[in-house]
Order: structure tokens, then sequence, then C-alpha cells
């Protein structure tokens, strides 16, 4: 075929649009930066090692130390850079020459070694006592704070005692190694956290499922009369899904702990506990089997009754029917939402750090590598890649396989409405079953503020302000403060820059909208502690450890690039959703009348859907004043976050005030959501849209 | 309405637009080398079955989409680089695509706003031209409130009165009834003689597309089949395809016998039939008679012998369907009730003039 002028022309009208290249730029530089290299660079680290070589320094702190010129040859003056040659203890490692400032006199006297920031630093005084420290070596050591150890490979913490001989620093020795993943695999901690992740996935998602399952049945088939009944299980659906994320754990523990109101105080066992592998998959299967609710609601709603009804006419039982033609019809349906619950689930930190126990999964484990004693980083960046490409692999499957199936076997609408189930044998026990679970939920949230108001919970059951004074006292303002601001700094950004995303990628046509559309829809398969070890990797050094960004690194403006990057696709996906309902002609007519792509924009497409920009406002504040994942990594104790409070207090055992916290952050978070409906009944065009769409 | 802008002439020069198969993945021409030309203030029409790039050729006018090949000129200007939005067209679209967050002020006033006029004009045009659309006192309605009417006549507003220097119509009466569709046509008609501005209207509808139209543009497959005046193209179709597509239409097949001074004679069914034809044709060649159905007279006398197969009466004309010889034959014998009635099974003759038949 002939030419194609039209790549040219499109490209013509496509630069002559400032604003939208400008934006599409900005967008993909941001997506980059916070979302590819993070993550790339985790790559990057598992298999890169910095650094792990020891080399003696005994020599120099003697004074018998050898200077040498960098090609080698012995330094006899001081009109060159001055190199010192460093002896590896490990015989299979060459030699190596660390450069130092050239100094007046060359032989050192004596040396000594100090700690600076990142950089080592010899102190050497030569003959004519004069001193200099000298930088051992210019990169960073692997550790962020150097430190010496001796030739076995022990950090020295005190000089004292110590051979002059002994004496070995760390070199970086940037190498490329597979070692790593080998290294972790043979790790017990790593095999034993692993299991524990899917084994942890895979009994949540049962659960998840089983029980929003049995509320969309309920919902869907049967016949409710009280209209209260029905209203307890649309709050009960709806409050986990608003709720901070690890407020059942805490309530898991006040109820059921070793101190438990119900264990202890009714059923008399002294010493039951809910910290463990159960603890864990209760309190996560009650926090997500609503999304699996709304999730099979939705398709259940979509089945069209006559199928059933034939089914049942030629003779089939109600049991029959459905597991012959409902379950079918949704199986894959069904495999979606067990996804998208494993994936949760594995992804989840906050519930296994507070009522984990020892039971630890991936996520625990990559925080606790990086900040406990063992600081390990490569072994953590390996980590945080095997959790990565576990929940990569899911939400592909989930995201390309299971959809496409869910839309193509249920498509369209039920073409009448169906006839509810009246029968009794059925009616009491589905609802009686849904009914226990709603009240037992309720349960668990009425024990957090009681939690905060009890003396001492267990023992002293009298009212009192003491744990909110105390919460107030110990920094609770500032945590406040400083959780609200960031929040409320992230929510708008999000909101805007997920409606742009939206309207890139449903109105336009451009190279790079399937990057801009995969790598945003990516941050939601991406656990919240594996973004957290990407941006320490990624910024604590400044860009490729070029120093070049690395101020943002321990600022506030991090934790709102990480609040923003959780929450875009939760409003992307919503204002895509949004718009694919618009017609793409009331946009063109603007652009046909002369209106520019930032005026379309402004003009028609953000009015057109306002609603999902006030959700999306609402939904990024909620979850940013409820993260924790990647946060708890990331703060520095120039900011206090409720969240990371809440986890504090709770691994102090000091649970009264983990619950003043925790019912003021509800509160919170009530009342954003309580805002956003009366904002879109007031302003907005028609429905309403309830809270956040994952924990 | 004030005097309208100089209106604009188009030219498209060899355009032609290459799309990509999707479930092949082979490319093909969507639209392919038309070349035409638009004379200011005539009111042109893109005929054509769904897929024939009528609405193909109307985007790349506006600009939503690039040719592959051919220039597309705006009043002799070249315009294949411009953003639509940089073009001095509006289109009125087929689903309206009003703004639903506005009144039908705002609607009609957004071109104005964007062009910066000042508001005290805004105001006058605004008003005018709700005026000539026959939407006085609807200025704070929102157009949810509107009917599907009154909302294409918002949509045709909102195109008219930022004075295009040519307005493009997407099948714009598609979603009305049948019968506000006919009043519609008039009405845009009406509008765009007493403006004088040009439009470009693409329909599958044909019409529709004779009603309204100075010239026809018929495609077919991405390729211009014919263009010429509705009288041209519905009288002198040059192929079967377009003969069939403009109205209903029989084909006699036969063989020329004679031919000359702009008439031919062809044997059909025996006897030979006398048309006019501006072909050049000569004897022994394979020819068919185009023949409309009201053009056909059907009595006890005529022509060509034929059986009758369907005889039924439609209110305003009698439908017959008729064999003459193998073929069938479909007539529409108007204001029946003075006439005889064929009934099926009986024999009749039919018989035309011959400037109402046509040689393909």
């Amino acid at each position: 075929m002939a030419a194609r002028q039209s790549a040219k022309l499109d490209r013509k009208k496509f630069f002559a649009d400032p604003v939208m290249v400008i934006t599409i730029i900005v967008l993909i530089l941001f997506l980059c930066l916070f979302i590819v290299y993070p993550l790339a660079i985790l790559l990057v680290d598992s298999v890169y090692v910095r650094g792990t070589e020891l080399y003696s320094i005994g020599e120099y702190v003697t004074g018998q130390g050898v200077y040498y010129r960098q090609d080698g040859s012995v330094a006899s003056d001081s009109s060159d850079a001055i190199y010192a040659k460093l002896t590896s203890p490990d015989e299979s490692l060459a030699d190596r020459l660390v450069p130092l400032y050239a100094t007046t006199g060359l032989f050192a006297k004596q040396a000594q070694l100090r700690n600076s920031e990142e950089t080592l630093y010899l102190k050497v005084v030569n003959a004519t006592d004069r001193t200099a420290w000298l930088p051992l070596n210019n990169a960073e050591t692997v550790a962020s704070t150097p430190m010496t150890y001796k030739q076995n490979g022990r950090i020295i913490k005190s000089m004292e005692g110590i051979e002059a001989s002994e004496l070995c620093v760390q070199l970086n020795a940037n190498t490329w190694t597979a070692e790593a993943f080998p290294r972790i695999f043979r790790d017990y901690t790593f095999n034993n956290a692993l299991r524990n992740t899917l084994l942890l996935g895979a009994l949540t998602g049962f659960g998840s499922l089983l029980i929003g399952l049995l509320f969309a049945y309920v919902d869907v088939y049967v016949h409710i009369r009280s209209k209260i009944i029905k209203k307890l299980f649309d709050v009960v659906s709806m409050l986990p899904v608003v709720s901070p994320p690890f407020v059942l754990s805490l309530s898991m523990i006040l109820l059921f702990g070793r101190s438990g109101l119900i264990t202890r105080k009714l059923l008399g066992i002294p010493d039951s506990s809910v910290y463990g592998m159960w603890g864990i998959v209760i309190v996560q299967t009650l926090t997500f089997f609503p999304v699996v609710y709304l999730m099979l609601k939705g398709l259940l709603k979509n089945i069209d009754p006559s199928m059933e009804e034939a089914s049942r006419d030629m003779g089939a039982t109600r049991w029959r029917v459905f597991t012959t033609v409902t379950l079918p019809l949704m199986l894959p349906g069904l495999g979606n939402a067990f996804l998208v619950t494993f994936i949760e689930s594995v992804a989840d930190f906050a519930n296994p750090m507070i009522i984990g126990g020892s039971f630890d999964t991936l996520a625990t484990t990559i925080y606790l590598r990086i900040t406990g004693g063992t600081y390990d980083i490569t072994g953590a960046a390996a980590m945080a890649v095997v959790l990565l490409c576990i929940t990569l692999v899911l939400f592909l499957i989930q995201k390309y396989v299971l959809e496409a199936k869910t839309a193509a076997t249920l498509t369209g609408k039920a073409s009448r409405v169906r006839m509810l189930i009246e029968d009794k044998s059925v009616r009491y026990p589905l609802s009686s079953m849904c009914l226990v679970i709603s009240v037992f939920v309720v349960l668990m949230y009425v024990a957090v503020p009681f939690g905060a108001l009890f003396k001492l919970w267990g023992r002293d059951y009298s009212l009192t302000f003491k744990w909110f004074t105390k919460m107030f006292t110990e920094g609770g303002w500032k945590a406040f403060k400083d959780s609200f601001i960031l929040s409320l700094i992230s929510s708008p950004v999000t909101a805007l820059l997920s409606m742009i995303i939206s309207y890139l990628v449903v109105k336009r046509k451009f190279r790079g909208k399937a990057f801009i559309e995969f790598t945003s829809m990516l941050a939601m398969a991406v656990p919240g502690t594996v973004l957290g070890v990407g941006f320490i990797r990624g910024y604590a050094g400044g860009i490729f450890r070029t120093g070049f960004m690395q101020g943002i690194y321990g600022t506030g403006l991090i934790l709102v690039i990480v609040f923003v990057v959780r929450s875009l696709p939760v409003g992307t996906r919503s204002g895509i959703s949004a718009l694919r309902q618009i017609d793409k002609s009331i946009e063109e007519s603007a652009y046909d009348l002369g209106a520019g792509s930032g005026k379309v924009f402004t003009s028609v497409t953000l009015p057109l859907i306002k609603d999902s920009f006030f959700s999306g406002l609402v939904t990024t504040f909620v979850r940013s004043i409820t993260a924790i994942s990647a946060v708890i990594l990331l703060v520095t104790p120039r900011y206090l976050l409720i969240t990371c409070r809440i986890n504090e207090y709770a691994e102090k055992g000091e649970f009264g005030v983990a619950c003043a916290y925790a019912t003021i952050l509800i509160m919170i978070t009530y009342a954003a959501i309580l805002l956003m409906n009366w904002v879109i009944r007031r302003f907005g065009t028609s429905r309403t849209v309830n809270g956040k769409e994952s924990a | 309405m004030a005097t309208a802008k100089q209106t604009k002439g188009v030219e498209l020069k060899h355009i032609s637009k290459i799309y990509k198969d999707p479930k092949t993945g082979k490319d093909f021409y969507a639209v392919h080398d038309v070349d035409l030309s638009i004379a200011p203030g005539s009111f042109v029409t893109l005929l054509g079955p769904s897929g024939c790039g009528k609405t193909t050729t109307l985007r790349m006018i506006a600009g939503f989409e690039s040719p592959d090949e051919g220039d597309i000129y705006l009043g002799g200007e070249p315009i294949n680089e411009l953003t639509p939005n940089k073009r001095d067209t509006a289109m009125v679209f087929q689903s309206y695509a009003l703004f639903p967050h506005y009144n039908v002020f705002d609607n009609v006033a957004y071109g104005l706003r964007l062009r910066k006029v000042p508001k005290a004009e805004i105001q006058r045009r605004v008003t005018e031209i709700l005026a000539l659309v026959e939407l006085e006192g609807m200025e704070a309605r929102m157009t949810n409130q509107l009917s599907g009417g009154q909302q294409q006549r918002v949509a045709l507003a909102r195109a008219l009165v930022v004075e295009p220097g040519v307005l493009l119509f997407d099948e714009p009466l598609s979603n009305l009834d049948a019968k506000l569709r006919v009043q519609m046509r008039t009405e845009i008609r009406r509008i765009q003689q007493k403006l004088g501005i040009t439009a470009i209207y693409v329909t599958h509808d044909q019409s529709e597309a004779m009603s309204i139209s100075d010239n026809i543009i018929l495609m077919k497959q991405g390729v211009i089949a014919q263009m010429g005046s509705p009288m041209e193209i519905y009288y002198k179709p040059n192929s079967e395809f377009v003969a069939d597509f403009i109205g209903e239409c029989n084909f006699l097949k036969g063989r020329v016998v004679q031919a000359g001074n702009g008439e031919a004679s062809v044997q059909i069914d025996g006897t030979p039939v006398t048309v006019e034809t501006d072909k050049a044709v000569s004897t022994g060649d394979e020819g068919e008679i185009v023949l409309r159905p009201e053009a056909i007279r059907i009595a006890d006398e005529g022509l060509l012998r034929c059986k009758v197969e369907l005889s039924c009466f439609m209110g305003s004309y009698q439908n017959y369907h008729v064999r003459v010889g193998d073929t069938l034959v479909k007539i529409t014998d108007n204001c029946p009730i003075n006439k005889k009635i064929f009934n099926v099974g009986d024999t009749a003759y039919i018989s035309f003039d011959k400037a109402c038949a046509h040689l393909l």
C-alpha cells in the first residue's frame, strides 16, 4: 500500500497540542519515576550486590602501610593522589587500591577510623604530626552506617582490646550475582514466610468467597422481610471497606485474646490465643469478604432467572439448580473474586503485623529484614521481587483471563425480575447465617471505642478518658495533623491525575497510551511493602544512587507520592468506567467547535465525571489516612502517622491508646464518606458511591 | 440572521484512508481515492450503505481522522495538518453530543465563548440562532428536558452559531422517529438555504439524501460509485449497485439488437424494447434495462407480456409482482381506484416510456 501519511499527520496534529503533549510527558515521567523505577531497582538490587568484601586496614592503623599511586607504583612523595593497598583476609580476593587524599606528609604514624554519614574515613597522622581524615572509599559502604569489622567479619563495636592487625573495613564491591535468590530460597525464614503467605492467601480467599457468596446469594435470591436486617447487611458489607485495615485485628485481640472479653470473661478460657494464622485468616476474611460480596452481587443480578426457572421446571431441586446452573455460570466470576482476595491477603501488612504473632508472612518478613537487626537489603529486595511476582502473576490472570471470561459468560442484563425465594427451609438457615456474621462484625467494631474507654481491658471495665488523654499527650495531635494534612494533599492530586489518565486512556489515541494504562493499573498488584522497599532502594541514595532527587527521601513529599501511587489505580478504574459511558462525540463536538484538549478536559470531561472525581477525592483521602504498609517503611520521625502509631502501640501491647487512635480514625474516615455522599447527592449527576473499593 | 461569514468550498484531492482489519490484521482501504470538489453554498450528501467510508470521509474533513493519501482543502487552504479545533468546520453529530451539564443557551454559546466573542454579542447571536431553529424561550432548559427533535435543533444551532466555513452532518436524524425525521430534514434544508452555507451531510437513507441535497455522492466500499444531482442518480444510475441502492428497481436483461442516435433496442423475452441511452453500445452487447416500479404501466395491452404473481392494495398504490420471462418485475401502480386491478394468475402486459428506462 501507498505511503501512510496519516501517521505523519497525526503526529503533527498531536504536537500542535502542547497542553496534551506536556501532560502526557509529565504523566509518563511520574509513572516511570514512582512506579516503574522503584520496582525495577528492586530487580536490580536482587541481582546486583553491593560491597560485601572485607579488607584489612591494620597496617595503616599501625603506621606500617605502604602508599601507592594509582598505577600501583609506590608513592614516595606527596605530588600525586595517593592510594592505600588493602588486603582482604579472604585470600581469593585480590588486593584493592583505595584512593586517599593527597597529604603533605606521606607516611602515617598512626591511624584511626571515623564514621561519618556514608563514608569511612581513616585518620592518618604523618611523621610531622599533621593529621588528616582520609576517605577510605569514595562510594558508600553496604550498610548505611559504616562499620569496622574483625577479620572474621564480626562487627567491632568497641575498639578496645582489638589488635590493629585484625581491623577490617567493608568495601564496595559491586558485582552481579545470582546469589540472592538461591540464598533466600535456602533461608528457612523466607521459605516459612512464603508458605505462610500462600496458605494465608488461599484460606482467606476461600473464606471470603464463601461468606461473600452467601451474602450475595441471600441479597439477590432470598426474600428478607425485615428491613432492619437488610439494612444491617448493607452496613456490615460496607464497614470493613471504609475502616482502617487493622481495626478488626485490634478488636479480635480485645474480644478473643488472652484477656479477651468473650474468651476470658464470658467463656472463662484463661489462655486463649488469637495470635497466629487463624487470627489473621478470620480478620482478613471479615475484611475482604465485602469486596467479594459486591463483585458477586453484580454477577448474580446479571444471571437471567429464566435459565434457572427452566432447570426448576424440568424437575431439579433448588440445590441442583444452584450447583448445575448458577454455580457454573459464575465460575469465572468466582475465580476472579478469589484471586482479588488472594492478592489483597498476600499484600496485607497491617493485620499479620498486629495479630500474626510468630506467623510471619512475606510482607512482614520483608519489613523485619529492613528494620530489624539483620539489615539484609539484598535479601529483602529479593523477597520483595518474589512477593511482587506472586501478586503480579495473579493480577495478570485475573485481569486478562478471568475478567474477559466473566464478561463472556454473563453478558447483558437479566430479562426480568427474579422471583425471590420464600421457602422457609432455605430462607431461615441462610439469613440466620448472615445474621450471625453481621452481628459478629458489628460487635468487632463496637469493641474498638470501648477498648479506648475501659480503664484496663480484661481487668477493670470502668470508663475512663485516660487513653485518649495519653494519646493526645504523646504526640496524638501531631499524628492527626500530619496524617490529615498529608492525606489531604494527596487526595486532589490523585483525583485529578486519575481523571486525566482515564481521559487519555478512554478518549485519546497516542503512543505510550498502553504504557500509561498498564502502569497506573499495575500499582494495584504491587503490595505496599514492595513499593516501600522499592522507594527506599530507589531514593535513599538518589536516583540510581547519583544523589539526584535524594532530597525527597525522608520528606513528606515522598509520603504523599506513595499515597498517590497507592490510590491511583482505584481512581483511574472508576474514572475509566465513568468515561466509557460517555459518548465520545460529546468531547469531539467541543473539540470541533474550537476547544483545545485542555479546554475540552476542563469544560466538558471533568464536569461530566465529577461524581467519579469526588469519590476519587474521598477514596484517596480514606485510603491514605488508613495506609500503613508502604509508608511505615518510609516514614521518618519528622512525621507521625496515625496508622504507624497504632501499630506501635499495638506492638507494645498498649491497646487502650491504639483503640483511641483507631476510634478517632474511624470517625474521620466515616465523616469523609458521609461528606462525599452528601456532596454527590447535592451536586453530583446521579449515583452515589460508597467508600473505597479495597482495603 | 446576520450576513453569514463567507462560506467555503471543500476539495478532496485523491483522499484515501487505510485501516487494519481487526480480524485478519490486513490493511484495507476504508476510503479509496475519493476525489471531489464541493462548491461554496451547496448541499452535498455522502450516501451509502454502512461501512462504505462516508463517515470516515466526513471525519477526515472535520480532522478527527487523518487521510493516508491525498489532501483536503477548505476554502482553497490545505487543512491536512490542522487539528479539528483549528478547522473552520462545525459538526452535527448522530447522537447530538450536547453537553449535558449545560443548559440550551450555554450549549449554543460554547463555541462563541471559545472565540472570545463579547458577551452582548453572544447574547444576540444565540438568541437569533435559537429563533432560527424555533427554540425561542428554551434558553434555560437543560438538555435532558428536551425532546429528541429539540435536542437536534440545539445541536444544529450550536454548529450554526459559530458561522463555520462548512457545516458537517453525521447522520443527524437517525435517532429520530420517521415522522420527525421528515420534518427535520425540511428544516435543515430551509436553514441551509437561508444562510447559504456549505453543508456536507452523511446518511444511509436514500430518501433523506434525495430530498435534501443539491448533489449526492454515492459511495461503495470506500470508492465513489456515482456523483450527481438526485435526479441524475435516480434516473441515470451508472451501475446496478447505484440503481438498486436508490429506490426500488427492476432489471431486465437482454441483447442489444440495434443501436444509434442515443437509443438502443434490447431484445427482452423475444420482444425488442427501445430505450434511451447515453452509452456507446453496439449490436450484440449484453444490456440491462433499469426500470423504476412507478414508471411501468400495467394493462390488458402493452409491450411485454407478463404473469401476475402478487397483487396487493397498499392504499396510495397497487403493488404488483409480475413475471416477464424469468425476471421478476415489481410495479407500483399509483392511484388504483379507477384502474383495472389484476389478480394473481392473470396475464397482463406492461409498457413504459423509453425516457423512463435506462440502459446499463
